[in-house]
């Protein structure tokens, strides 16, 4: 077994950690109190290399391995989940849909701008009334000569309202198959078409600096030049989709999980009561040791699960087990972190209060950990 | 424009050093090295003179092999190609170093030579000046801004509370100071692409040197933690005037700085 990183993912993440010190760092809490998505910071990460991590160079990608993107996810969500979520978000479901699916044509339209960071695309799946059960969803596509016609609406879309979106992979009901299930296929809507509308959401807990949308669309034809991939291909798809999409939710655990432990261990070693730093005393110590012990065993999962998907191996277990372990492991060293501050822990000026909040997203977003149960369930024959 | 940029590998400024048990090194476990600062500066100036005038930027470092990854940094900056020459278990001291530099760099065809015009580690101040006494070429410090034209280039530098212009026929060295530019990252395409660029690793045998004329004129003979801080005071009294009146009054006669 050979647990070394190779020289380019060292130098990646070291890279990645100083961009997310320097530039990230000193504006987070600022952006999250104001809610602000940055479109300034979006390009400068653009600018390093954080879009189109996987994409091949023909389509202005970096052309990296897997573990190299999660990896990057990692660094950027030790310090910040919000711009983690633009990055993961972008990646995963911006670029990703339409990098495997995408025509030579789409991908050699769409995918340039965005694998530059100078642009951003949605994926929009979860309905108001379709979450875990994608099965009741009911945006629609009708099929009218050359064009479709989209009605209904999507919900909690990442990167789909802000002034660097140019549009949103849909997912919608095109017919019927056999044995009655609907037929779902995705459709590239283009900001500008008419009827579709994308509206910010505002109010969350959590991502408070990235971008999150309502769409609606109102009979908005969309021309069949833009149908990703074949009818029917919609749900193959989208299960595709979130299977990669779990490695970068589960990065953005690990990586915020780092982030509120370093910012503990160091709190506990300064913060001094009964006359002595905090992390002497056994009750503070172990939660310490157990939160260490954990980022470990989640770090190895999740490489374990982008080991296999680097080598086209079967990954979509791993995937679950690792999504489901680092999201649940990020809650429990963020409560340790807060609690190890103390009263400090409860104020916006420790950030750990941040990772907190930003934590509980992971175990609903991409799959709540309720459906990677599931997932994992039916991998071992229950 | 052929560019040469000397690099040094240190630790990062934020490192807790510890002094090993020799009382003359620092302990090298748990230390996270970085290319100094300083030579990130020399890395940004050289590719941007490239960019600008086109050519190719070699960087130049003298150190142990681990000193190859603050090289490849440079590579993914931008820069063309490497060379690392490794001293092996030879200690090195400023002039050592420059001499190991200029023998690497004498058979090179060079316009410019930038350095970092001193390394956060050691404090030297040495190597970017004795290299260009051996190489017999202008030498420019404390650099924050500098223009080519006509063979020439002209240098703003800082001095003691201002700036000087100074000018120099090239071939010549110059070395950087804070202010000159705003070093870039090295991109995630550009640590691929690093990859694939030249780097080769050079002993002092290859340069045609022997151990024996590089002996340090300068040894250390201790090295000691600067003393620590005391904690700050705060001045009591019941009103504003009152503690401004201590606090004039402790500045004045205990601190005796106004």
């Amino acid at each position: 077994m050979d647990f070394d990183l190779t020289r380019e993912q060292e130098m990646i993440r070291r890279e990645v950690r100083s961009f997310a010190e320097k530039e990230i760092a000193p504006i987070a809490a600022d952006l999250d109190a104001g809610e602000h998505f940055s479109s300034t910071l979006t390009r400068k990460m653009g600018e390093i290399g954080l879009f189109g991590m996987i994409v091949s160079e023909a389509y202005e990608g970096q052309a990296m391995d897997y573990l190299s993107y999660i990896i990057a996810v990692e660094e950027i969500a030790r310090v910040d989940g919000s711009q983690a979520a633009t990055i993961a978000a972008g990646n995963s479901l911006g670029i990703g849909p339409l990098y495997y699916f995408g025509t030579e044509e789409q991908k050699r339209r769409f995918l340039p701008p965005l694998c530059r960071g100078q642009a951003l695309w949605g994926f929009g799946l979860t309905e108001p009334t379709a979450g875990s059960d994608a099965g009741g969803s009911t945006t629609t596509a009708v099929r009218d000569g050359d064009n479709w016609v989209l009605n209904g609406s999507k919900i909690f879309i990442t990167n789909a309202a802000c002034d660097m979106t140019l549009g949103v992979t849909v997912q919608a009901i095109t017919g019927t198959r056999t044995g009655g299930k609907p037929e779902y296929t995705c459709f590239l809507v283009e900001n500008g078409m008419p009827g579709f509308k994308a509206v910010p959401m505002h109010g969350k807990m959590m991502w408070r600096a990235s971008n999150t949308a309502e769409l609606y669309f109102d009979d908005v034809r969309v021309p069949q030049a833009n149908m990703l991939g074949q009818k029917g291909d919609g749900f193959h798809q989208m299960l595709q989709t979130l299977d990669g999409g779990r490695l970068s939710i589960a990065a953005m655990g690990l990586g915020g999980a780092i982030g509120a432990y370093e910012m503990a261990l160091k709190y506990a070693r300064s913060r001094e009561q009964f006359g002595q730093p905090i992390s002497k005393f056994q009750a503070i110590a172990f939660k310490l040791a157990d939160c260490a012990t954990e980022i470990e065993c989640g770090r190895n999962l999740l490489y374990k699960a982008c080991w296999l998907r680097d080598r086209q191996r079967p990954f979509a277990k791993e995937a679950a087990m690792a999504k489901l372990y680092c999201s649940e492991l990020m809650g429990r060293v963020a409560d340790h972190a807060v609690q190890i501050h103390g009263g400090y822990g409860l104020m916006k000026d420790y950030h750990v209060e941040r990772f907190y909040r930003d934590h509980k997203l992971l175990e609903i977003g991409e799959g709540t950990s309720e459906v990677q149960r599931i997932v994992i369930s039916r991998h071992i024959g229950c | 424009m052929e560019i040469l940029v000397l690099l040094k590998q240190v630790p990062a400024t934020e490192s807790l050093i510890a002094i090993a048990n020799d009382r003359v090194s620092i302990k090298p476990d748990g230390l996270k090295y970085v290319m100094n600062p300083y030579d990130e500066l020399a890395v940004e100036e050289a590719l941007r003179i490239r960019e600008s005038q086109g050519g190719t930027v070699t960087i130049l470092s003298v150190g142990p092999a681990k000193a190859a990854e603050a090289i490849r940094t440079g590579l993914a900056m931008g820069a063309d190609k490497g060379i690392l020459i490794d001293p092996g278990n030879l200690t090195c001291d400023g002039l050592a170093t420059a001499k190991l530099l200029a023998a690497a760099i004498k058979p090179m065809t060079y316009d410019i030579i930038i350095a970092g015009h001193r390394a956060v580690d050691d404090d030297n101040f040495q190597v970017a000046t004795a290299l260009a006494e051996l190489l017999g070429i202008p030498n420019i410090s404390m650099v924050v801004k500098q223009t080519l034209a006509d063979g020439k280039i002209r240098c703003l530098c800082t001095v003691e509370g201002g700036t000087k212009e100074v000018e120099a026929t090239l071939p010549a060295l110059i070395a950087t100071q804070r202010g000159l530019n705003d070093p870039r990252y090295a991109s995630l395409p550009g640590i691929m692409k690093a990859k694939k660029k030249p780097l080769e690793t050079r002993s002092i045998a290859d340069l045609g040197l022997d151990a024996a004329g590089l002996q340090p004129l300068v040894t250390i003979k201790a090295l000691k933690m600067p003393v620590e801080r005391k904690g700050g005071r705060v001045i009591e009294g019941d009103s504003v005037a009152v503690k401004v009146a201590a606090l004039v009054k402790a500045l004045h006669e205990e601190a005796k700085v106004i």
